[in-house]
């Protein structure tokens, strides 16, 4: 599976098996950045808003997902999140609904326009933060070089397909990037 | 005729003038061409410029991306956060 363009949008190739990693992949990042409680404070829920400043997430994953705006100032970085975690949470949630919505189930033809490449390439990128950041990633890592018994291996693989993907949509986006 | 009497006051132009920045860091997962891409993207900037920056992020481990007020930053922040790049804000 590549992306080519296809007059004003993208086209790609998908098998059953594509297909299904995708949408696991779509779906557990729906549930990773759910939607959070906002408070049992009825004016907080009101406004959408927590009342006060939000914790970092405690997980290593959301956290990547979910960055500090401020390196040492949690309480400004609280705050910041007090802001923003709901709308960015949301847009990484319709990212991945608009890749589930647009899957061709069992694979097939895979047709996006603009916009949807744009979320696309967000969620392709979400999912190899998640992945790499639960992996452990680091720039040396060659996952070619791994060992088929190594325990990593497959999620690895699959890894390293992502990132295949998501330089072959970017070279699709701006005709000056790839070969 | 005296002339006015110095005033000995700390200069307040460094408080006013001390501008914040975003902050890009490098991290193992985001691909260079995808830095790339984002920062032409949110900031408008040229290919070369983005490059460079992007070069920057990765073999210096940051690389300042913007700068202006504390509320300007914020939302650069925001929007660096939107895309997955790893990025905050202080003051320079």
């Amino acid at each position: 599976m590549r992306f080519t363009r296809h007059r004003k949008g993208l086209r790609a190739e998908l098998d059953d098996v594509e297909a299904q990693v995708l949408a696991q992949l779509a779906r557990e990042l729906l549930e990773l950045v759910a939607e959070p409680a906002v408070s049992d404070d009825p004016l907080a829920a009101l406004v959408g808003m927590p009342p006060g400043e939000v914790e970092p997430p405690d997980d290593p994953v959301l956290s990547r997902l979910l960055p500090d705006a401020y390196r040492d100032d949690p309480a400004a970085a609280g705050d910041f999140r007090r802001f923003t975690d709901a709308d960015l949470r949301a847009g990484k949630r319709a990212n991945a609904q608009a890749v589930l919505a647009s899957l061709p189930e069992g694979g097939g033809r895979l047709e996006l326009d603009r916009d949807q490449a744009d979320q696309w390439l967000g969620c392709l990128n979400d999912m190899r933060l998640a992945l790499g950041t639960a992996l452990d990633v680091t720039e040396e890592l060659d996952p070619e070089q791994l060992a088929e018994d190594d325990p990593r291996f497959q999620a690895l693989h699959v890894y390293g397909w992502l990132g295949y993907l998501q330089e072959s949509l970017l070279s699709c986006l701006d005709p000056r990037l790839g070969s | 005729m005296t002339a006015p009497a110095e005033l000995d006051q700390p200069s307040t132009d460094e408080l006013i003038d001390r501008p914040w920045v975003t902050i890009v860091w490098n991290d193992p997962v985001n691909l260079m061409s995808y830095v790339t891409h984002v920062l032409m993207e949110l900031f408008g900037y040229s290919r070369d410029k983005a490059t460079q920056l992007m070069l920057q992020v990765h073999q210096e481990g940051r690389a300042v991306v913007s700068n202006g007020t504390r509320e300007q930053m914020e939302a650069d922040v925001a929007r660096c956060h939107g895309k997955g790049l790893w990025a905050t804000l202080q003051q320079d």
